[in-house]
């Protein structure tokens, strides 16, 4: 019988439906102060069924006992490569929160808006400042969604100049969702291998011709290696009319070291929730603020923030751009996480947040270097790709995660990037101290002892958390995506 | 730097281990022509409790909810949202978590998705729904992909009457890809030609997409829409702009809709200058492989243990990358939270009550605004909560005279509709008490405005 606490504190807790006692509700209306209405009778609808019934105190204990199964960064240390978990300061939360923002309605006459303008406005001159662009959107909801903005802007300046190009060059080493998002605008993919981790000139001249529109990169890329020859890259994309997308996740790493715009590129995301201490809330929202050189800033998605001596206002008024990404302005709410982030930092802060982040990696590299296979030897910046090569028992990058639970920890991203088979990518963040990344280390070296002399340990593992390992493959055969009594 | 935990000593400490002398030798593949090497021109690092101050001043240069009667919506809705929603959304284990990669540590926020998705099937009245989008208007130009992609066809029929939010963002994601949009007029009443429509549609259609309720608060008679769609085996693609009107109006799942997304703001998220928002999606069961964005799915674990995971990855950018149904990657996760605490805690009763309240308080503005020497509503279609009003003279106006007596009495139609100078919408909730419509309509005949 599946009881409350029957694993000690660990509580057990049932789906919200299975709660559910007819006749209970968790919320109350005031009184109508004006006469009931009636829709027709045609279009009302009977009941919801299956809908929960439950008082304030079943939802209040529900949730809280779901949080206690979740890992968070204020849980532990979340070296998820790529994902740039750093700690997400309090007074974010508080900022975002504050009546004047929260309680802000979209359609407020932009008069009465300009406190909510003003700090958009100057998100977008912060955002100018850290990557040498110079013009930016903060319409889109994520990274990806940003992507969509940015290679929609490139089709747009490609088309404005006549040009007919379909193809888009994306290494090896860039980000998943780079694909996809180039095939959303109709583009077709052509891979380019990576030498020695980096995307090299020669190869890029190999493959630029009249049908390429663009390039789009991620540096640093996903092995945590920065594009050295990125500058002559952009250089030869240019000369042979195409433009370079950058894929920003990773901009944790240069902050107040280097600038994208000042490398050549031409459109680049930002991803707030990584690179300026936003939460990921278990999987969003994010925002994806775009960046673009001249060239491009008549394309930005409307509207763009602007002042003139009166105020600030939103400029609806741009005939050559791509339209509207969403609804209304962009996540403000995260926009106001993000620029409180960057006025409680300071220029000194963010640059010590990239050698902090950078420090960080190449102290755990330096550390697990004996124990793990590293497959490129090029210096990393703020991750560090290990693979299983060197794993004992025939154990798995998988269960190598697995047993990380065991101790304590959220594991590294793993399989990915592609391009290493095997992958474990771990990305400390400029956050965690070293004593954390100690204790980390010491568990990653442990886990490889325990791999050849106890592979089980591995392989059975998660065994201290409420639930063993997931059937993944048993969810996706057969489908169950929806409670149903 | 109180968010970085290293000392100086630390720092030596570390660079030794790693064996180098500077943290600049650590960014030595940087070539030195690509550093920036003056400081970032950025304000200085402020004390939290100077940032606290600066920010409480910027937020009061904004005229938000408290200092006016408002009347807004057109797409964001002001609901009350009861204190434990923020509190428990207000948990770090919920916020400071990310995307559910790792489901043994993720089960919160995986089964907190999973009922999501369930309560979202309910309100529908659809088989299946994914994890959140970014917000309806987005979610919606997503349906219109998906229609295109199951029908293999190319066409797609748009109300004039959606959210003009909507229509653009379809547009845009439909800028460079094979498609044809085809308007779809409205009528006297506000609601879809059901002529114009039967007119448009052929083999060639892969969707009709309608709001419902639409722009102007009009509840569209979705039964025809679907049987006309479906004599040409196109999809219904319905948009639900307040989706509070679920909790009183028949379901779209069970008039006939294919495809069903919508705005969830209304559902326990501040109105936050329009985001971040919740965009839902729901379709039939046999779509479930086309389906865009992210789902969970239960399983079991090694013991047999009931559990939940992503799933379905096979459709997704990081497996099929240029194949993939979309290049989503975030959803929106804490706020399907949101919306899922503030719906378990409405449920079956409060939903509809809360439904039936908005409606009543709309009924007695709409009744006591058309009483209004000079004013009347142009539509007559049965609406959720908001309706359209039409005005003696040019709207901005209107709103000007009132916005000088402390009311935000609606959002003019203008910007969308240049041949509805004299309209506006006006939207009501249960925030707004007797006493609030009762002074607009005051202000509107007292000849002030």
């Amino acid at each position: 019988m599946n009881r409350v606490g029957t694993r000690g504190l660990s509580l057990n807790e049932k789906l919200l439906f299975e709660h559910s006692r007819p006749g209970r509700c968790g919320y109350d209306l005031p009184p109508l102060d004006v006469p009931s209405a009636e829709p027709p009778e045609a279009l009302v609808r009977d009941d919801i069924p299956g809908f929960p019934e439950l008082s304030e105190i079943d939802v209040a204990r529900h949730f809280t006992r779901l949080s206690s199964w979740n890992y968070g960064v204020d849980s532990g240390f979340y070296p998820l490569g790529s994902c740039t978990m750093k700690y997400n300061p309090k007074v974010n939360e508080v900022a975002c929160r504050l009546p004047g923002f929260a309680d802000l309605h979209p359609h407020t006459p932009q008069k009465l808006a300009q406190g909510a303008l003003a700090l958009m406005y100057e998100l977008q001159e912060d955002l100018k400042e850290i990557s040498g662009f110079d013009g930016i959107t903060l319409q889109p909801g994520a990274g990806a969604h940003g992507e969509l903005a940015g290679m929609l802007m490139v089709r747009a300046w490609q088309q404005a100049r006549g040009a007919q190009r379909n193809k888009v060059l994306i290494p090896d080493t860039a980000h998943g969702t780079n694909p996809a998002t180039a095939a959303l605008c109709g583009y077709e993919v052509v891979p380019v291998p990576s030498e020695n981790g980096v995307v090299t000139v020669e190869t890029i001249e190999g493959l630029m011709d009249d049908g390429v529109a663009a390039l789009m990169i991620t540096n640093p890329n996903t092995l945590g290696l920065f594009e050295t020859y990125i500058a002559d890259v952009c250089r030869v994309v240019h000369e042979r009319g195409g433009l370079v997308y950058c894929d920003g996740a990773n901009l944790n790493a240069l902050l107040g070291i280097a600038r994208p715009g000042d490398m050549g590129i031409d459109v680049m995301h930002f991803n707030l929730h990584k690179t300026f201490s936003t939460p990921h809330g278990g999987g969003g929202p994010g925002a994806g603020p775009v960046g673009v050189s001249a060239e491009l800033e008549p394309f930005l998605p409307v509207p763009v923030v602007d002042r003139t001596a009166e105020g600030y206002f939103l400029d609806w008024d741009r005939p050559h751009s791509i339209g509207r990404m969403k609804g209304f302005y962009g996540h403000f709410g995260v926009l106001v996480r993000a620029w409180t982030y960057i006025r409680a930092m300071g220029a000194e802060g963010l640059r010590r947040t990239a050698e902090m982040a950078v420090l960080n990696a190449n102290y755990v590299r330096a550390r697990l270097e004996s124990s793990y296979h590293l497959p490129y030897v090029a210096r990393s910046l703020h991750e560090v790709v290990f693979s299983d090569r060197n794993l004992g028992g025939g154990c798995k990058t998988l269960d190598l995660a697995k047993r990380l639970i065991d101790y304590g920890f959220h594991p590294p991203t793993i399989y990915f990037p592609l391009v290493v088979s095997g992958a474990i990518m771990i990305e400390p963040t400029e956050s965690e101290s070293q004593e954390t990344l100690d204790e980390f280390c010491e568990a990653m070296e442990a886990i490889a002892r325990e791999a050849s002399e106890d592979p089980g340990l591995l392989k059975d593992a998660p065994r201290l958390t409420r639930l063993g390992r997931l059937d993944e493959t048993r969810a996706a055969r057969r489908p169950r995506l929806r409670w149903q009594p | 730097m109180r968010y970085i935990p290293h000392n100086e000593e630390d720092v030596l400490r570390m660079l030794d281990a790693i064996g180098v002398d500077t943290l600049e030798s650590l960014f030595e593949e940087v070539p030195s022509s690509l550093r920036h090497d003056a400081p970032l021109n950025l304000p200085a690092a402020r004390a939290e409790s100077d940032l606290l101050a600066e920010l409480a001043r910027i937020a009061r240069c904004n005229g938000a909810g408290g200092t006016y009667r408002a009347f807004l919506g057109a797409g964001a809705y002001d609901h009350f949202i009861p204190a434990v929603v923020d509190h428990l959304l207000s948990r770090s284990e919920f916020y400071t978590a990310y995307t559910p990669y790792q489901p043994e540590i993720s089960q919160g926020t995986l089964q907190a998705i999973f009922e999501f998705q369930t309560l979202i099937c309910q309100l529908t009245g659809m088989g299946v729904a994914n994890a959140s989008m970014y917000d309806g208007a987005s979610s919606c130009a997503e349906a219109v992909l998906m229609a295109c992609r199951v029908t293999r066809r190319r066409k797609v029929i748009l109300s004039r009457a959606l959210h003009p939010d909507y229509l653009e963002t379809i547009r845009t994601y439909g800028r460079y890809l094979d498609m044809e949009w085809v308007d779809l007029p409205f009528g006297e009443d506000g609601a879809f030609d059901p002529d114009a429509l039967s007119r448009l549609l052929d083999e060639e259609c892969a969707a009709v997409v309608v709001g419902y309720p639409n722009f102007f608060g009009v509840m569209e008679d979705l039964a025809t829409v679907s049987r006309l769609a479906h004599e040409h085996d196109a999809r219904l693609v319905v948009a639900v702009q307040e989706p509070l009107s679920l909790g009183l109006f028949k379901s779209p799942g069970e008039l006939g809709a294919d495809i069903v997304v919508g705005e969830g703001q209304s559902f326990g998220l501040p109105l936050s200058y329009g985001g971040p928002y919740l965009g839902f999606f729901a379709a039939r069961e046999s779509d479930v492989r086309n389906l865009p964005g992210r789902l969970v799915g239960e399983t079991v674990d090694t013991e047999g243990r009931r559990g939940f995971v992503l799933t379905l990855a096979t459709r997704e950018q990081h497996i099929r990358r240029e194949k993939a149904t979309s290049n989503i990657c975030s959803n929106q996760g804490l706020c399907a939270l949101a919306a899922t605490i503030y719906l378990a805690l409405l449920g079956r009763q409060g939903l509809p009550e809360l439904a039936r309240h908005n409606y009543s308080k709309a009924c007695y503005a709409r009744e006591r605004i058309a009483a209004v020497d000079g004013y009347s509503l142009p539509f007559n279609a049965p609406v959720f909560n908001e309706f359209v009003v039409e005005g003696p003279r040019a709207a901005e106006g209107i709103l000007q005279k009132l916005q000088e007596r402390d009311i935000l009495g609606g959002v003019a139609l203008s910007p969308w509709f240049p041949d509805m100078s004299n309209r506006f919408l006006v939207c009501v909730t249960e925030r707004n008490c007797r006493e609030d419509i009762d002074a607009f309509v005051e202000a509107l005949s007292g000849g002030e405005a």
